[in-house]
């Protein structure tokens, strides 16, 4: 798939503005960005209502603002609390590090595990459980994080190999090839010693389960940092989807805002990794659902696909814990098998952007 | 068979071989390689056989497979090892000539029968079968009792043309098949990793060998489904070889030339899906093959797309060579082969990088 | 199979004879109409030249004509017959067609571009007969380029491409050619090669052109007939010096313009004056 770059024509905007004179534009956009916070809200209220024991309304209230030690206190406190804020923190983050990577690849189907974030974070996992004989989460997440870091610097590295730095394809292929590589070895490790497979499989879903309220401190600030890099370029995203050259001759570096990007996407999607396990679709499909009601623009797209993010994610765990009470789907596995339809509903439905 | 023309080339470049009403283009590069090819491959499944509680030279292999030997090598040779090198050398040459094919339509050296979810959906019910073995329903029943490969193949073929249907609107647009392709492969993929935890833990680890390809305890009764496969769809690749080089040129120019493409199109994606699904039905998704030979066949042999002759034999020296590291690299362990293939695969990812990358292509 | 040349008595039959003819065709992409209504015949033995302004429907009239686009409405006749009933073979026997801004894959040679088009009258089995070595390097001569066979296509000038490729729509061997923007995208120097060529291949070989050209000068001076479009409809239609009118041009293309004879060839040149007339 050759780009032909037809050099005559050069097209010289400003980066895509909502056009001043198309007020509803801007009125579509803020009550889209409202729409979805009051879902958030929603499912952030559904997140603590529901599970195993269902909590009525008055119960949540009374939990949160009026704790007593009541049973359903300490439920909603210990277990629910900490489950809906780790599941709007990773949600949010996976869903802005979507948005991120599909900008920065200029490549629709682009996932934030394109830059090998999930199978780095899954190799050294294995590596600790079956060198360091870790098995508790606390010890996966460092691990996990370790392993994203690893893994996204090595693609970037070798994406920027050669001059003019990483561009879309170098960094899709570097990735792939570094993934490839990762997914390898982490089989390899797991299929020589079974407990390691054993301890491994559950990690390997992506769930919200089990976690406790110190796994999203361990991972906090490197989300907010991350997020607030990401938020950040958004004006230079604008100029990007552009083509590089014309973001240049806006006065961007390329290359600056190419590395901020992935070092927001990998704290971002490392930290959601490294605290739940790798989870997949959220990152792919939320800026694409977003991208209706806010347009190219990655102002308003990427604040959106963060909201849209956190509610899918919660949205995916509340179902989770209600299909197959008393027990669990993990959230990993819902998204996917209600993510994939979706999904394919929307291609249908819709014309998707050309590859 | 032929009479090399005597009479000079009006056509610089393209000598031809001809006879009785039967023409071709002449291409001695392609003879040598094809021949060497053929040679390591034969050597490679040699060394392979050879290999293992009670080794066997090369030469001794050699005889055996010609005719001679004596009986004790020719029961452990004939009956315990060659039906594994055996199928491992026809799925890796399937798997190559479906890469082949799927390359040359998509006109996009990183074209591959994996991308478009084959493979997961036999994964899924390869492990579907393995984990539940048949205790979950009639549905399970029915697969379990038909084998795992042919669940496999069941599954395989099912994604392929849900996944067609599905990206059907008017005609089947490249990008609307590979997009549904992806979400069809996450969600078969999120019930694989869901029977993955759901089962004991043996069964994940059985489970967990098949889905990284592997040409364990393959018999003549793996050897068999992939050789009819081959038998049937290796001709229809060769006969629509010539048609396939007129799709190179964009639907227009190939139209304008006489081709009927959707037509030829569909027949030959046909052939690349039951190919690749046949394969991954035998031994399970080995990476990378299907991806790599291809692209090493055409640099090796040069012209415009990978050849098909040349990738089947390439495509199925990587997967012998590979089993030969996958079975001796780890002392007892024995890993999959498509860890292997892996691991080799993706420096020629980066190699392609460092070749194509400076080029404006997404 | 025809040779390159004709003999008299041939090219006697088929001047008049109508051979491309399109009867009232609707042309439309989804819901998008771009041509309706259009009736067109093109004779043996002429180069026609379609002109017209951005997104008249020129492209998508050749598209028609050469197949590729099925009206939606009426229909195209090749040689009397509706072309999109006759097998697809037999229609690439007799018509050629070179799309806008054709893809070669990569690593081809010249050699191998023009013998591929030879496909029509090859099978599986007979891939490289001595009549398509023939007419492949009949084409290569014609066009000059047999010193270039055995290059990459990738490697050729935009000029000497375009050569490489009008040798393979002639290596095909077909009567009738249409030529969607030939001259795009090439120098002067080359556009003119490249119209050169195609004036020698109507009068030696006896082909029948139809091209779409954005030059209107040129079009005018090697064209036997022009057919001026604008908005799916054909506006003007006949000899240059009938179509390439000061009131044709501020019609079809808005364009306040003079028109004097062209002191070299004596079809007409148009000379702008600038800015906009208002269409009528």
């Amino acid at each position: 798939m050759k780009a032909r770059l037809t050099y005559g024509w050069s097209v010289l905007t400003t980066p895509a503005a909502p056009a001043p004179a198309v007020g509803g534009l801007r009125r579509r956009r803020l009550a889209g960005l409202a729409l979805l916070a009051a879902f958030l809200v929603a499912a952030c209220l559904a997140s603590i209502a529901v599970g195993a024991k269902a909590i009525p309304l008055e119960g949540v209230w009374h939990a949160l603002f009026t704790p007593t030690g009541t049973e359903d206190d300490i439920v909603v406190r210990s277990l629910r609390m900490p489950r809906t804020l780790l599941g709007a923190l990773a949600g949010g983050a996976l869903g802005l590090a979507g948005a991120l990577i599909q900008g920065h690849t200029r490549n629709p189907l682009a996932d934030p595990g394109l830059l090998g974030v999930n199978n780095g974070a899954a190799f050294f996992v294995v590596i600790g459980i079956y060198a360091f004989g870790v098995t508790n989460l606390y010890g996966y997440v460092w691990f996990a994080f370790a392993g994203a870091l690893v893994a996204s610097v090595a693609v970037f590295v070798l994406g920027s190999v050669g001059r003019g730095g990483p561009t879309p394809v170098t960094l899709a292929l570097a990735g792939a090839a570094v993934s490839a590589l990762l997914a390898a070895l982490t089989s390899a490790v797991v299929l020589i010693d079974v407990q390691t497979l054993d301890a491994y499989r559950f990690w390997a879903v992506g769930s919200l389960a089990g976690r406790e309220v110190e796994i999203a401190g361990q991972v906090q600030w490197f989300l907010l940092a991350g997020a607030l890099i990401g938020l950040a370029s958004a004006p230079a995203l604008n100029a990007l989807s552009l083509g590089d050259d014309v973001a240049r001759s806006l006065g961007h570096s390329v290359r600056r805002t190419r590395t901020m990007g992935v070092v927001a996407i990998t704290l971002l999607a490392g930290s959601a990794t490294a605290a739940c396990g790798p989870i997949a679709f959220v990152g792919l499909v939320v800026p694409h659902i977003v991208r209706s009601f806010t347009g190219p623009d990655y102002r308003w797209l990427l604040p959106a696909s963060a909201l849209a993010g956190s509610t899918l994610l919660l949205a995916a765990d509340v179902i989770g814990r209600v299909v197959v009470r008393p027990g669990e789907l993990q959230v990993g596995i819902v998204l996917a098998l209600i993510g994939g339809p979706f999904f394919v509903w929307l291609v249908r439905r819709r014309k998707m952007v050309a590859i | 068979m032929a009479v090399l023309e005597k009479t000079p080339q009006r056509v610089p470049g393209r000598p031809a071989l001809r006879t009785r009403g039967v023409s071709l283009v002449w291409r001695p590069r392609y003879v040598l390689v094809l021949t060497i090819g053929i040679a390591v491959l034969v050597l490679g499944m040699a060394a392979n056989i050879g290999r293992g509680e009670y080794p066997i030279s090369i030469p001794d292999v050699l005889a055996v497979l010609m005719g001679g030997g004596d009986s004790g090598q020719q029961f452990i040779i004939l009956e315990l090892r060659l039906p594994r090198s055996l199928t491992g050398a026809l799925v890796g040459g399937a798997l190559a000539v479906a890469g082949a094919i799927t390359q040359s339509i998509a006109r996009n050296p990183l074209a591959s029968p994996d991308m478009i979810g084959l493979t997961t959906g036999a994964s899924a019910a390869a492990v579907f079968v393995i984990v539940l073995g048949g205790g979950f329903g009639t549905v399970g029943g029915f697969l379990a009792s038909a084998g795992l490969p042919m669940a496999a193949l069941v599954g395989g073929l099912t994604t392929a043309f849900l996944i067609y249907g599905l990206a059907w609107r008017r005609g089947v647009q490249g990008f609307r098949l590979v997009l549904v392709g992806i979400g069809l492969q996450a969600m078969l993929m999120a019930i694989v990793h869901w029977l993955l935890v759901v089962a004991e833990v043996f069964e994940a680890a059985r489970a967990y060998v098949w889905l990284n390809g592997s040409l364990n305890a393959r018999g003549w009764e793996h050897v068999v489904p992939v050789s009819v496969a081959l038998a049937l769809l290796l001709p229809a690749a060769f006969l629509l070889a010539h048609v396939l080089g007129a799709l190179q040129y964009g639907d227009d120019t190939a139209r304008g030339l006489g081709v009927p493409v959707n037509r030829a199109r569909s027949l030959l994606l046909l052939v690349a899906v039951g190919l690749a699904s046949v394969a991954t039905a035998s031994a399970g998704p080995i990476a990378f093959v299907a991806l790599v030979a291809p692209q090493i066949a055409q640099r090796l042999v040069g012209g415009a797309r990978p050849p098909i002759g040349m990738s089947l034999v390439v495509g199925a020296a990587l997967t012998v060579i590979s089993d030969v590291v996958a079975r001796t690299a780890f002392g007892a362990t024995e890993l999959p082969v498509g860890i292997v293939t892996a691991v080799l695969g993706a420096p020629y990812l980066l190699y392609l990088l460092a070749r194509y990358g400076r080029e404006a292509r997404a | 199979m025809t040779p390159l040349t004709k003999t008299d008595a041939a090219a006697a039959e088929t001047t008049t004879a109508v051979r491309l003819r399109a009867e009232h065709v609707r042309l439309a992409y989804g819901e998008r109409t771009v041509v309706d209504g259009l009736d067109l015949d093109v004779v043996a033995g002429t180069i026609t030249a379609v002109i017209g302004p951005n997104g008249c429907g020129k492209s998508t009239l050749l598209r028609a004509l050469g197949r590729l686009l099925k009206p939606t409405a009426g229909q195209v006749l090749l040689d009397g017959k509706r072309i999109d009933k006759m097998p697809t073979r037999e229609v690439a026997k007799i018509l050629g067609l070179l799309p806008q801004a054709p893809t070669a894959p990569e690593g081809l040679t010249v050699a191998d571009l023009v013998a591929r088009g030879r496909h029509p009258h090859q099978a599986w089995y007979r891939q490289w007969s001595a009549d398509d070595e023939e007419a492949v390097a009949q084409a290569l001569e014609w066009t000059g380029i047999v010193d270039l066979a055995e290059r990459p296509v990738d490697e050729l000038s935009g000029g000497q491409r375009q050569r490489a490729w009008i040798s393979m729509a002639l290596a095909q061997g077909t009567d009738l050619l249409l030529l969607d923007e030939p001259t795009t995208f090439l120098d002067l120097a080359h556009q003119v090669d490249v119209l050169e060529l195609v004036r020698r291949l109507h009068q030696e070989a006896d082909r029948t052109v139809v091209m779409v050209l954005h030059d209107l000068n040129l079009a005018a001076r090697y064209a036997d007939r022009l057919i001026a479009m604008r908005d799916g409809r054909i506006v003007a239609a006949g000899e240059p010096a009938e179509v390439v009118t000061e009131s044709m041009l501020a019609e079809v293309f808005g364009l306040a313009a003079r028109v004097i004879t062209d002191p070299v060839a004596g079809t007409p040149l148009v000379v702008p004056i600038g800015g906009h007339a208002q269409s009528s």
